[in-house]
């Protein structure tokens, strides 16, 4: 009888570390933990290019973590981007006046909305809406202006 | 010249009459899940030399491969300046790929190997005709408790061998490089998606321990009862196994990641 008990003692073991070992994978490595202290409420803001913007990418303010977008339309009537995210909750205090721009982490890293300072004593609270935004930078338009500025400038040195 | 295509067509049709075996083995072998509920016992014991037994080449595994992850990824991506991410390497390629496929190999080569020999020795030394003789179905008593066992068993392995190797890359790439601790951990978190990592690295194991444990248990019920045919049936375990964990980790990788 204690032959088999040790071998039951030592089965539930491998048992309890293999799913502690899963467990592990699930909310230590995986992000898993950060949907659920999800609480929070929503804002929109709009943009004439969200490049390349995704559901989840980061929303910070000096770089720290204050939210996430949650969901990305496009409105065919102005042609914009509507970003929708998701401020969390102990962040009820930023003044309804910051402004949103589309940064880019590091030269080819993610793109994440950045918050800018504000000073309204108004704050942003569930669906209100930021006004000032400044779109994404797209490389090619970038590269391509500053190509034909450049021949444009030659060619009135020609003249 | 006839001569070649008369034995071409004999192994063929040799394999397919023997994937037919193997088939109705399996269906048999599943019939006999209830012998379970009746006797948790025997898959217990199974648990314990099919599972328990491999934890340790498992753990050790485990540990290398992430530190040689840790340390190889460390040299890469510091060309680029972009040690941070050693987490999300090291956990992206253990959770989708290196946690299932190895531990899967290994799991082949310690328990899978073990079962073709237990099993074809059994039908050599006749005891599985005895049993029939004595009215107990081999299938129900041998057989299934060890498909349970390995089918179960492979999920919790590959779990240990992932944890254990993002700790081992964890050790190597923030202990002895000096890659920031917090960086590791939560550039893994960050781009570690639950279901499509986790969740599909658990389903490939599934799948692993499903196909290991068919293939030993049928090679061992299958062998040709003498020592060579043992010995024999041992060696196309592991061969077998190899070929299909690999073939199919393609087929599942192309199915899950494919758009993203």
């Amino acid at each position: 009888m204690s032959q088999s008990n040790t071998q039951d003692t030592l089965v539930g073991l491998f048992v309890a570390a293999g799913i502690a070992g899963l467990f592990f994978l699930a909310l230590q490595v995986s992000n898993l933990s950060s949907f659920t202290e999800q609480a929070g409420f929503t804002v929109t803001a709009r943009f004439e290019n969200s490049g390349g913007l995704k559901v989840k990418s980061l929303v910070s303010a000096a770089g720290v973590k204050v939210g996430q977008v949650s969901k990305i339309t496009f409105d065919p009537k102005t042609f914009d981007s509507v970003v929708e995210m998701r401020i969390f909750s102990q962040y009820d205090n930023i003044p309804s006046d910051v402004s949103a721009s589309i940064y880019t982490a590091g030269l080819l890293g993610e793109q994440y909305i950045g918050l800018g300072k504000g000073s309204s004593d108004e704050y942003l609270k569930q669906n209100s809406e930021i006004e000032f935004t400044n779109s994404a930078i797209i490389l090619e338009k970038a590269i391509s202006q500053f190509l034909f500025k450049s021949a444009e400038e030659k060619a009135e040195e020609k003249k | 010249m006839m001569d070649f295509f008369q034995h071409l067509g004999k192994e063929t049709r040799g394999g397919f009459t023997k994937l037919g075996r193997g088939t109705f083995f399996l269906f048999y072998t599943l019939k006999g899940l209830f012998s379970i509920v009746v006797r948790p016992r025997l898959l217990l014991n199974q648990m314990y030399s099919v599972g328990v037994l491999s934890c340790l080449i498992i753990a050790i595994s485990g540990l290398f491969v992430g530190m040689v992850l840790g340390l190889q990824g460390y040299y890469i991506l510091s060309d680029f300046g972009a040690e941070e991410t050693l987490g999300l390497m090291v956990a992206a390629s253990l959770v989708r790929e290196l946690g299932p496929v190895v531990s899967a190999l290994l799991f082949a080569g310690r328990a899978g190997s073990a079962l073709t020999a237990e099993i074809g020795l059994m039908k050599a030394t006749e005891q599985l005709s005895g049993m029939e003789m004595m009215a107990v179905d081999p299938i129900k008593r041998i057989i299934t408790p060890r498909f349970v066992a390995g089918f179960l068993s492979m999920p919790l392995l590959v779990g240990l061998f992932s944890a254990i190797g993002v700790l081992g890359g964890q050790m190597v790439g923030s202990g002895m490089l000096g890659v920031d601790e917090g960086a590791y951990w939560s550039q893994m978190q960050a781009n570690i998606d639950f279901y499509d990592d986790i969740v599909n690295g658990f389903i490939k194991s599934l799948v692993f321990g499903f196909i290991v444990s068919w293939i030993a248990l049928f090679e061992g019920y299958d062998t040709v009862p003498t020592s060579e045919g043992v010995s024999r049936a041992t060696t196309r375990t592991v061969v077998n196994s190899a070929f299909s964990i690999l073939g199919l980790d393609f087929i599942l990788t192309a199915l899950m990641f494919g758009d993203d």
